[in-house]
């Protein structure tokens, strides 16, 4: 019987091979009600695959895949989602008001064409053949074609590529409103911006294996990192002999250290120079959280396969 | 707790309950979009309406006179049965090439499109082409080549057409999912031309060398083109066989064909 609280999508274990390439090497991942994970990790490390999975186009070697607590590959389940693919070529020549209602038809239940156009913003394209509409506005129609079914899970892959600042702040802003309604969301993205915008988790793969689940301040949290900047006359040579110092560069007056004891090397700056000003103290962003991680992943990756050698 | 809930008030799984008309409303869909689509891509109709009446146009209306007195009414069955073999390999083939490389394929099996839409929409748009290919020839034949048909005549060659369309959609599927991409034309009108040339289509069979003549059996053009034959009055022999091969060759390629999307994708 399902439960409330049980995942909507699930992956279990999954090991998928291509040959000899093993693109997902027991991956688990869990998705709850109403809630937006951003899957995040550098290219080939399993995110595609893992989407292929939880959309039944794909099938497991071993481990499980659920949607909705069902295979993926039967169509009850998936009239439950949406989907965005980053590389699908819609038929050409069909207009777009044809594109929605074809898609809606799939669904029990989907929204009317004026609600599904008016929150993708596709409204005036509705009489437009899709060839003739530009990159950006195609993506809205993918867009469009994702939320019609009025569904419970949204894939979004890639969903922003190609679009201009405004273009993606108003996606972002549908997105917030249909997780406001109770739609969770499945996001892949290399903008992690984008994931730090709208993430309430974020999971990072590498290698086939999720490294890292939490929420997007849990992951700078583990980069223990800080950047300190200042306008100081003190020596760069100096700064970068202190033993709390990582590293520490200079541009003019500018000084940039990153140090995992901010507090120690603050007091120290400031003693050693009264004159300092400017001084600013941030943590690492998700950016190099994200690029510590899978750094991380990708030395532990190559000790295994020094050590199998 | 959990138990008192029924799976038919369970709002969760009644979510995804898809009506029956919905199911049918979803196939209609497709396959007006699939017609669509395709009468609104010249590149795809032209090709395949122009050729066959051309043809015949030019050898059996125009150069008839040197070919003997049975010429237009021989080749109506000839250009008949090339024409009808176009739409199912293209529209099958070279649609599926094209879209298992573009990513359309992949969206749709990952929508919950019901499973039989996609083939049955691309089916019934070959199936349509072919019925106005043979509509187009058989017009030309009695306005034109005034050759003398009576109306069962006509019946029979346009279902011979509407239904022979069937084995090339099985085998375009096949070729579709063995090629891959913006090559698929090409590889395909290397299947299509040969075979239509090697069917006795082009030239009659008796023109061409022995060998070719007894490997003629091989392809599936050949047996419809007995059967289009027959309809017109030319072909006196037993039908049931060349019927019986050419639901044989489409239950083959079906067969491969769904072996290798199930295995592939």
């Amino acid at each position: 019987m399902p439960h409330f609280d049980d995942p909507i999508a699930r992956l279990g274990g999954v090991v998928k091979r291509y040959g000899r390439l093993t693109a997902l090497d027991g991956a688990e991942l869990q998705l709850r009600r109403g809630e937006l994970l951003a899957l995040l990790g550098p290219n080939g490390a399993g995110k595609t695959t893992a989407i292929g999975l939880l959309l039944g186009l794909i099938r497991a070697d071993a481990g499980t895949v659920e949607l909705f607590g069902q295979d993926p590959q039967r169509s009850q389940a998936r009239r439950r989602i949406g989907v965005m693919l980053q590389h699908a070529a819609l038929p050409q020549t069909l207009r777009v008001g044809e594109l929605l209602r074809l898609t809606a038809s799939y669904y029990p239940a989907p929204r009317a064409l004026a609600e599904t156009a008016a929150l993708a913003g596709v409204g005036d394209l509705l009489q437009r053949p899709y060839a003739k509409l530009s990159g950006g506005q195609q993506r809205r129609v993918q867009f469009a074609l994702a939320l019609c079914g009025r569904p419970e899970l949204l894939f979004l892959d890639e969903p922003t590529v190609g679009l201009d600042i405004e273009a993606r702040q108003k996606l972002w802003l549908t997105i917030r409103q249909l997780i406001a309604e109770g739609c969770a969301v499945l996001l892949t993205t290399h903008y992690l911006e984008e994931a730090e915008a709208l993430a309430d988790r974020v999971c990072v793969m590498a290698h086939g294996r999720v490294i890292h689940e939490g929420s997007v301040d849990a992951l700078r949290a583990r980069v223990a990192i800080r950047r300190i900047r200042c306008r100081s006359t003190l020596a760069v040579e100096t700064v970068r002999g202190w033993p709390e110092v990582n590293e520490a560069q200079a541009d003019n007056q500018q000084l940039r250290i990153s140090t995992a004891a901010a507090e120690a090397v603050v007091r120290r700056l400031l003693d050693a120079d009264p004159g300092l000003c400017e001084l600013e103290v941030q943590r690492a962003g998700l950016a190099e959280a994200f690029t510590e991680l899978t750094r991380d992943a990708d030395a532990a990756s190559a000790t295994d396969q020094r050590e199998a050698a | 707790m959990d138990t008192a809930l029924s799976t038919a008030t369970d709002p969760v799984v009644a979510a995804a309950a898809m009506p029956r008309a919905r199911v049918l409303g979803a196939y209609l869909q497709e396959a007006r979009s699939e017609c669509l689509r395709y009468l609104r891509t010249p590149s795809f109709l032209l090709p395949t309406l122009l050729f066959p009446s051309v043809f015949y146009l030019m050898f059996g209306i125009f150069l008839a006179h040197a070919n003997g007195p049975d010429a237009p009414r021989y080749l109506l069955a000839s250009y008949v049965t090339f024409g009808v073999m176009a739409p199912g390999l293209f529209g099958f083939g070279v649609s599926l090439a094209l879209e298992r490389d573009n990513g359309l394929l992949a969206l749709k099996r990952a929508l919950p499109m019901p499973p039989g839409a996609y083939l049955l929409a691309k089916m019934l748009m070959a199936t349509l082409v072919a019925a106005v290919i043979a509509l187009i020839l058989l017009g030309m034949a009695v306005f034109l080549a005034h050759v003398d048909l009576r109306a069962g005549q006509m019946l029979a060659l346009f279902a011979t057409a509407v239904l022979g369309v069937l084995p090339f959609c099985a085998m375009g599927l096949w070729l579709g999912t063995l090629i891959k991409g913006q090559g698929a034309p090409g590889l395909v009108n290397l299947v299509y031309l040969p075979m239509a040339f090697l069917s006795g289509l082009w030239f009659p069979l008796p023109l061409l060398p022995k060998i070719l003549q007894r490997i003629a059996p091989v392809w599936p053009s050949y047996h419809l083109d007995q059967l289009a034959m027959a309809a017109v009055g030319m072909n006196k022999g037993a039908l049931l066989p060349h019927v019986l091969t050419l639901v044989g060759f489409t239950a083959m390629f079906l067969l491969l064909a769904t072996r290798r999307l199930r295995r592939y994708g």
